[in-house]
């Protein structure tokens, strides 16, 4: 049961939509550097340059794109404009796909009798606590038998937010209430979904800015304690993020995972932003795999981020 | 706070101090870098050169070249565009209206809730108000209790309901406020896009129904480019009366902090420097232009120190400073006060030239801990009494607090260093006792 796969209709519309901002904003600006051109030249480049830049694509990643297709044309001697929007398609397309890691087609895991754990980390209001609802209701309708763990135990109520979640997704959760020791809290939570065959077990941690170093290396404490309970947990140290972060997004990632070896992404609120270019930027620039994205506010609008179906959407 | 962007303006100024002698060509250089600073900090392309025309255009009229100081005067000139450019005055929030009705607005995850409990300490500690503060986030889970345990935490009442109306809630909180002669209703709202028609429907409703003497738009300041869209389109609905840039203590850019002011014509009232419930500062344009450009802040650090400061304290530590009762007791009364000024790599910032030095050294913020550790290990009696803490009273402090005997030895000595020094300094005519101790040891 659950295996539903991941490109269902309303699934795409979702997408359609969430980067619609970001559509608009790429397209209408497209189409203007091309007016009253037949040929990409010079001109056209530099204009397409600004425009991925100021998308968030961020200024390596449009170097390379823009070098792509400036091959593409010293190879084929002449590039219509008509042609460009189909090009820059193609070429970062098979941008994305040369970062070759394994994405997922649906919320199920390898078999393993153990439980598999997902640790949420990211810095303050990104939205870790909501996604987190949204992947327990996810994997709860693909079947899986979910735990969750409070161990965000200093934002005020951030406990209380997490077990109406739990609640309303019908999963279990482990708490220890406000102020307690967040490791302890995902020690727990562990124990507990050993004991009780949990598939998921999904842990929260509090919001922390990655600049600050105590609160980083206490992130490293509650990772080490997990591996008490099961030697290869977590399996997955998930990084939220907030594609309207824009560019800050890349420096979080490269904290983050020096403090923590973050293993995934997932980027929030693309659906608010005209900036979605970041998820080309970030997923070109770092060898973790974006595998969630947040495309609205209801519980199936995270996503399991797949290149190919972003690329066309954005192109459509 | 914006170290980048410091680090760059002194690599800009570097070109004219460096020089004995300035020309034009060396000031262009020096506007470029500076231009090419303002854009890495998310500085939209056309203000940052309009900022430089401005800046040249001044210094042509001041006659920079033939000046005494001409890198003392740029540095100067584009200090003050910088404040002109964030604001040029500070701006105070209005509370003139009773009940004087603040609304908050912002996107998902600004930080209105902690914003919204911390203005409502400010206005209750520093302008001596009482305040109800209004959860009218109905739609994230636990928002309002989120609200609820701050309102505890800082001794302010909440007004909640199990409406799902909030507009009905934000009316009933003013009309309780004006029941019970409450000073000041600040109104939580819940986090929206501004592309959602619906929501921003609604708060465009929640204003409209309450007329707020100050609407308030929270952002993040990390929020690169795309906080200056989001604070246009939410303009265009509210006509808010202000901006709150929060989490301005991760590493932003400061992109919106410097534009936000130019493209909305609203000015920055407040920045958000810190998880802990008092750090909230006005913000000053003036005081901030200074600090990016590496000269400090003292003005803010004196305050700071003024806030924290007890007259009748102080006079007490003298006395036992001057007959050496000074003890591990004051002591940890000295650390406790330093912690509750901000937060260590902060203060550091406001000394000028500091801020400079500390690119890329982290304090930690923990600094005092193994210090406070050692000083809870001790009883009340080694605390009065330092220099009767023996070798096996330091072997059992060590063990209580997890550190090392090195480390309690270390401590022991500094203190005992530290009681000496303050002594001399503030002996006056007892530098002869002073003596006298030594020579005694």
């Amino acid at each position: 049961m659950g295996f539903f796969s991941f490109f269902t209709k309303d699934k795409k519309e979702t997408l359609d939509k969430g980067l619609e901002k970001t559509k608009i904003n790429v397209f209408s600006r497209l189409s203007k550097a091309i007016v009253g051109k037949s040929k990409v030249d010079e001109e056209v480049l530099d204009n397409l340059e600004q425009i991925l830049v100021e998308s968030d694509v961020g200024v390596e990643t449009t170097l390379k794109i823009i070098q792509r297709i400036e091959v593409r044309i010293a190879k084929d001697k002449y590039l219509g404009t008509s042609e460009l929007n189909m090009i820059l398609k193609e070429e970062i397309a098979e941008l994305l796909q040369e970062n070759s890691i394994d994405e997922r087609e649906n919320f199920s895991f390898p078999n393993s009798s153990e439980p598999y754990v997902i640790m949420v980390v990211g810095v303050n209001g990104v939205g870790k606590t909501t996604t987190i609802g949204k992947l327990a209701y996810q994997f709860n309708q693909a079947g899986k038998k979910v735990i969750l763990g409070a161990a965000d135990t200093f934002r005020a109520a951030a406990v209380d937010q997490l077990t109406i979640w739990a609640e309303r997704v019908g999963v279990e959760i482990v708490s220890q209430g406000m102020n307690a020791d967040p490791a302890s809290v995902a020690f727990d939570t562990l124990k507990s979904a050993v004991a009780k065959k949990a598939d998921v077990v999904i842990i929260d941690t509090a919001g922390r800015l990655h600049n600050k170093v105590g609160l980083m290396n206490e992130l490293s404490k509650i990772r080490n304690v997990m591996k008490k309970v099961i030697p290869n947990a977590p399996n997955e140290v998930l990084l939220v993020l907030d594609a309207s972060t824009g560019q800050n997004a890349i420096e979080q990632a490269k904290q983050f995972t020096a403090a923590t070896d973050v293993n995934a992404l997932a980027l929030t609120k693309l659906d608010g932003t005209a900036k979605g270019g970041v998820v080309i930027g970030i997923s070109d620039q770092f060898k973790i795999p974006v595998r969630y994205i947040g495309l609205g506010e209801k519980m199936e609008d995270l996503q399991l981020f797949n290149r190919k179906a972003f690329v066309d959407s954005l192109f459509e | 706070m914006f170290e980048n962007l410091s680090e760059k303006f002194d690599k800009a100024f570097k070109i004219l101090k460096g020089q004995g002698k300035i020309t034009e060509i060396n000031v262009a250089e020096t506007l470029k870098e500076v231009r090419k600073a303002l854009i890495d900090a998310d500085v939209s392309y056309a203000i940052a050169k309009e900022f430089c025309d401005t800046v040249k255009q001044k210094a042509l009229g001041k006659n920079v070249l033939t000046s005494l100081e001409p890198g003392q005067l740029m540095v100067k000139l584009v200090q003050d565009e910088l404040a002109e450019l964030m604001g040029g005055e500070t701006q105070d929030i209005n509370i003139k209206g009773s009940p004087s009705i603040i609304l908050i607005a912002g996107l998902q995850g600004s930080g209105k809730t902690t914003f919204s409990a911390k203005l409502a300490n400010y206005l209750k500690t520093k302008k001596g108000k009482s305040v109800l503060l209004t959860a009218g986030d109905v739609y994230r889970p636990a928002a309002i209790n989120q609200l609820q345990v701050l309102g505890e935490q800082i001794g302010v009442e909440v007004y909640t309901e199990d409406s799902k109306d909030p507009v009905q809630i934000a009316k009933n909180a003013v009309q309780r406020a004006k029941d019970k002669g409450i000073n000041i209703v600040i109104v939580d709202t819940a986090g929206r896009l501004a592309i959602d028609e619906d929501m921003m429907n609604e708060i465009a409703a929640v204003k409209a129904a309450i007329n707020p003497q100050e609407t308030l738009f929270v952002v993040d300041s990390m929020t690169g480019q795309d906080a200056v869209n989001t604070a246009k389109a939410f303009n265009e609905r509210l006509d808010y009366n202000g901006v709150v840039l929060t989490k301005l203590d991760g590493d932003t850019r400061g992109g919106a902090a410097l534009t936000i002011k130019h493209i909305v014509r609203k000015p920055i009232k407040f920045v958000g420097i810190g998880e802990k419930m008092d750090a909230l500062d006005i913000f000053h344009p003036e005081r901030m232009a200074s600090r990016i450009l590496g000269m400090g802040d003292i003005v803010s650090l004196v305050e700071r120190a003024q806030e924290q400061y007890d007259e009748e304290e102080a006079r007490k530590l003298s006395k036992k400073i001057k007959t050496n009762e000074f003890d591990f007791n004051d002591f940890l009364n000295q650390i406790n006060q330093i912690k509750k000024m901000g937060n260590i790599k902060d203060l550091m910032g406001m000394i000028p030239g500091v801020g400079k030095m500390m690119k890329g050294i982290d304090i930690n913020e923990d600094a005092f801990k193994g210090i406070e550790a050692i000083i809870g290990s001790m009883t009340p009696f080694e605390r009065e009494n330092p220099l009767k803490i023996d070798g096996s009273r330091r072997k059992r402090i060590s063990r209580g607090s997890g550190t090392s005997i090195e480390d309690v030895n270390r401590l022991l000595k500094q203190f005992e260093e530290t009681r000496k020094a303050m002594k001399m300094m503030s002996g006056g005519g007892n530098k002869l006792n002073a003596l006298k101790n030594l020579k005694r040891r």
